[in-house]
């Protein structure tokens, strides 16, 4: 979405409290259990999401990230903060009249209504007439592949399909800002990947900004142009796939992200320090980080193995560094058979210095 | 917080000023044109861009919109002060006031409060005996309504067979029939000579809790029943796949997932239970007595206003706390159980016989086949059969011929037909007013409100509207009678009116109706709310759009429910009941109580014509119901 038209989201992160698109200022949110016991899901948090922008929530269960979500819609009071639109406080502006859309993990369609009366639901809030909504609900059920699917009932359909229909019936009024609240979770892995793809598709397709919720990091990278990192109501940092996964901004970030080890450069391993060149900070080395290499400059001690798709990962231990995965090719099938490393063995190791990361102390 | 101004932290220099101001469409204020026309091209149709989605460019808006939204929020607030407003005056017109017209007149001696009565009434044995008999009454028949229901609402809503609306409709008849023709027809039953004259419970303690069992019995397994079916089948199924035997796996798991439903219908049955008074007078006599019919017999008999005041007040405050107990185990469980899907929960054809045979269809099918046969059956049938026992001693359709007359020696004022077509106009404007208030506050009371005053007041409501099930019936009757000749000092005499009959029924049915409609309204996910709101539905048109649909056929029955009540309501109507404009329950106790074969022939032929009515509307109801959840 970056590529061409002015690059909104450089615009968006350079300029705080900036006009265009969604801003969100300061935002607290208390959570009230019916129980009565407050605790504060959202934590003076701040973002901004630029119009045709698609910028992720990843973290995990309970950092507050739906809570977020839910706060933007308007469906939870900010106890402090404000969320703005095009620079417009929204404060005040009930659900139905701002324009935004909001998907549920489980699609909470209407029961009483079949297929084709979800999708026309907001159309039919909005007062478009009979041919129009009709002429856009076809549109849309064939852009979520469910042409022909109008007239059946919603309790007919599966899992996926409708995840299909709620996302259809989000799109349908062209909602300002797209909301999405782990869309993809109920469904299992190999649909979830497809439709990641199909939601990303359907998205850049009708050019909708949208903020989607998640704490699956596969979906997150496949879905956003920037993805926001949250933890315990807080933004820890927001940025690019590629930014986000080369330059974590602290060692919590590359701890989500899924980096294994931690070594302060004036305590690591020379061949790592001189790989990295840094000064100072800390090293944060995940699987990829060191390569196997019969000539490599690090010993390690397999810990354990074992075969995945295509590839073998060997979690080795290195004096000075700790555990680690390696993952190799794993060669043609005879290779592949062959014996993996058993634990106990020593290999030989060589950092690869693009693949590892420098936060701060 | 909701001034049109731009944030307050210095815009840069692409925002516009002032936002809600500039003559933009919705996207306005985006910096650059060329996004937004970039994002124009990209939207799906590529038509103008105003087209199909009218009403839009006023999202988000602020200046005027603010204005706008303060006259929606105040909107809102008078609406929602209506819907609950009108019930409240409805309940405080006519229930409260009368009844503490009633109440007042034993407290206040020359316009001065007289406490003295509590003392009096407190000292005597009598009052003790019969405080205890009417808790031990209603304890037993709760207990027996609930352990013979449920097995009812399993049969009846779990599993299908052939014949199952029908028994369906016959289980909900003795519930709605008149409770004094109940007591004649236990009676019978239990008399020396009768069916079950053997066990010799005539005018005993276990003959008044087998009739209380015999009325309250279609309360548990509607409220439990009409729950359980709707009970998602795979936490239990969870539980038998970790190795629980499938009673283990009812106990463990369905039963405490039902509780609600169970402590809901065992509330409203001890409520009937304690109040219950045309039954508990024919069947115990004084010997048996309970408050109520005590309250009856002080009022009436021995003109002891006071007494009956204290033991009103007494039974006030009984209901009140078996509510409030009630209601806060309920309130605890319902919001937390989420009902399955309608999908996936589907009742299963019942299997007593072959390898798929089920012990607990086998214990369901047994309990409630006994149930439906000597309970329920017998003395309904005893009535049916006696209906059709001619004067003369010989069998024929003579008393059903009768009906035309006005009965012997002209016990009667008009005919029993008359009193049908009477019986059947004031019970149509009694179910419209019972549905519009109880509607009203079921509406009101499944709001989920964010703040604790307004969730208490909502809880506090609910129970409100729950007080007239336990207030007897005599009191309410009686004091529309001594309030409504000059109501509120207005000179203004009420009791000539044909709608004080009506308007006494529908305090009555309101609970019933409130009990039917809200759990289904309850059920509703908030989500399914937000989801409409987000697609731009304002609160008026989630109403309309979700909730309306779905707590449409609830509504179909709590019609069918609220008729049949108003039908066989005898307590206040017999009160109220001009001798010329008698309704059906009015006419057969007048002709039970006149002497001769004849008029006791005619009555029984009556009870048969009022069931018969009674068991059509509730089967209508029913196939309106099942009809509308077919859409589901």
């Amino acid at each position: 979405m970056t590529d061409d038209g002015g690059a909104p989201a450089v615009q968006a992160t350079t300029a705080p409290g900036a006009g265009a698109g969604l801003a969100v200022r300061d935002v607290v949110v208390h959570y009230r259990d019916d129980d009565g016991t407050v605790a504060t899901a959202v934590d003076e948090l701040s973002l901004d999401v630029a119009p045709g922008e698609v910028v992720a929530l990843l973290g995990p269960s309970g950092s507050g990230k739906s809570t977020l979500l839910r706060a933007v819609a308007g469906l939870e009071p900010l106890s402090a903060g404000r969320v703005l639109w095009d620079g417009v406080d929204l404060a005040g502006v009930p659900v139905h009249r701002r324009g935004f859309g909001l998907m549920f993990q489980d699609g909470q369609l209407f029961p009483h209504r079949d297929v084709g009366g979800n999708v026309a639901f907001g159309l039919a809030m909005a007062g478009a007439d009979r041919a129009a909504r009709k002429a856009r609900v076809h549109e849309l059920l064939a852009l979520v592949g469910l042409a022909g699917f109008a007239h059946r009932e919603v309790s007919a359909l599966s899992g996926g399909e409708r995840q299909r229909v709620a996302l259809a019936r989000s799109l349908a009024p062209r909602p300002r800002l797209l909301l999405l609240d782990e869309p993809l979770s109920a469904l299992d892995r190999a649909l979830r990947e497809r439709l990641a793809g199909e939601v990303r598709a359907a998205l850049v397709a009708t050019a909708t900004t949208a903020v989607f919720v998640t704490h699956d990091h596969d979906e997150a990278f496949a879905v956003a142009d920037r993805i926001a990192v949250m933890d315990a109501g807080r933004l820890l940092q927001i940025a690019a796939p590629a930014e986000l996964w080369h330059r974590p901004a602290t060692r919590r970030v590359a701890e989500f992200l899924g980096y294994e080890a931690f070594v302060p450069v004036a305590t690591a391993p020379a061949p790592v320090a001189d790989a990295v060149g840094a000064a100072e900070g800390v090293l944060a080395l995940g699987p990829g980080s060191l390569l196997a290499d019969a000539d490599g400059p690090l010993p390690g001690r397999v810990v354990s193995s074992g075969f995945r798709r295509g590839v073998v990962e060997t979690e080795v231990d290195v004096a000075g560094v700790g555990r680690l995965t390696v993952v190799q090719p794993s060669g043609a099938f005879h290779a592949a058979s062959a014996a993996l490393p058993a634990p106990g063995d020593e290999v030989r190791l060589t950092p690869d210095a693009a693949a590892i990361a420098v936060v701060p102390e | 917080m909701r001034h049109p101004a731009p944030p307050p932290t210095p815009p840069p220099a692409p925002v516009p000023a002032r936002a809600g101001s500039a003559a933009v469409p919705a996207d306005g204020g985006v910096p650059t044109a060329a996004i937004r026309a970039r994002r124009r091209d990209l939207r799906w149709g590529r038509g103008e861009p105003g087209r199909g989605e009218p009403g839009r460019g006023e999202r988000g808006r602020g200046g005027s919109g603010s204005d706008r939204r303060g006259r929606a929020r105040w909107l809102r607030w008078v609406a929602w002060g209506v819907a609950a407003g009108v019930p409240l005056v409805f309940l405080g017109v006519f229930f409260a006031y009368p009844v503490l017209s009633l109440v007042g007149r034993g407290f206040v001696t020359d316009g001065a409060l007289d406490l003295s009565g509590f003392g009096d009434v407190f000292g005597r044995d009598r009052t003790w005996r019969v405080v205890g008999l009417t808790l031990a009454q209603a304890s037993l028949g709760t207990v027996l309504a609930v352990v013979l229901g449920v097995p009812g609402a399993y049969l009846l809503y779990r599993t299908t067979f052939r014949g199952q609306g029908l028994l369906r409709a016959f289980v909900i008849v003795p519930f709605v029939l008149p409770t004094v023709v109940v007591g004649v027809a236990f009676r019978s039953v239990l008399a020396p000579h009768g069916p079950l004259g053997f066990l010799g419970w005539d005018g005993t303690f276990a003959g008044v809790v087998a009739a209380l069992v015999f009325f309250n019995y279609a309360v548990v397994v509607r409220t439990v029943g009409g729950f359980w079916a709707h009970l998602d089948p795979r936490t239990e199924q969870a539980a038998r796949a970790l190795g629980a035997p499938p009673w283990r796996a009812f106990l463990a798991v369905t039963l405490p997932a039902l509780t609600p439903a169970i402590a809901s219908a065992a509330a409203v049955v001890f409520l009937f239970c304690a109040t219950a008074f045309g039954v508990v007078l024919v069947l115990g006599g004084v010997q048996y007595g309970t408050v109520e019919t005590e309250i009856w017999v002080q009022t009436t008999q021995m003109l002891d206003l006071r007494a009956a005041a204290v033991l009103s007040v007494v039974q006030v405050v009984v209901v009140t706390g078996v509510l409030w107990a009630a209601g806060s185990a309920r309130a605890r469980r319902e919001r937390a159980l989420a009902l399955g899907a309608p999908d996936r929960v589907r009742a299963v054809p019942l299997a007593l016989r072959g390898p798929g045979a089920r012990w607990s269809d086998r214990l369901a099918a047994a309990v409630t086949g006994v149930v439906v046969v000597v309970l329920l059956g017998l003395p309904l049938g005893t009535v049916l059969v006696r209906s059709l026992r001619a004067p003369d001693g010989g069998w024929g359709l003579a008393n059903y011929a009768n009906l035309a007359t006005t009965g012997g020696r002209n016990a009667l004022d008009v005919t029993v037909w008359q009193a049908a077509v009477t019986s059947l106009r004031t019970a149509a404007d009694a179910t419209m007013l019972a549905v519009v208030v109880g509607g009203l506050v079921a509406l009101v009371v499944s709001r989920r409100p964010r703040s604790r005053a307004a969730r208490r007041s909502v809880r506090v409501l609910d129970a409100l509207f729950m007080l007239p099930l336990g207030v007897s019936a005599v009191t309410v009757g009686f004091g529309f009678l001594i309030s409504m000749h000059d109501p509120f000092g207005l000179d203004l005499d009420l009791r000539g009116s044909t709608l004080l009959i009506p308007i006494a029924q529908a305090v009555v049915a309101v609970p019933l109706v409130v009990r039917t409609v809200l759990p289904v309204l309850r059920a509703i996910d908030t989500r399914l709310h937000e989801a409409a709101a987000v697609l731009g539905a304002g609160p008026a048109r989630v109403l309309a759009h979700v909730d309306w649909p779905v707590a449409a056929r609830s509504l179909g029955l709590a019609v069918g429910l609220a008729f049949a009540v108003s039908l066989g309501e005898f307590g206040a109507t017999s009160f109220l009941a001009r001798p010329d404009r008698p309704t059906l329950p009015v006419v057969i106790f007048r002709l039970i109580g006149r002497p001769g074969a004849e008029n006791l022939g005619m009555a029984f032929a009556a009870c048969v014509l009022l069931g018969a009515v009674t068991a059509l509307v509730m089967a209508v109801a029913e196939r309106l119901r099942s009809g509308a959840a077919g859409e589901f």
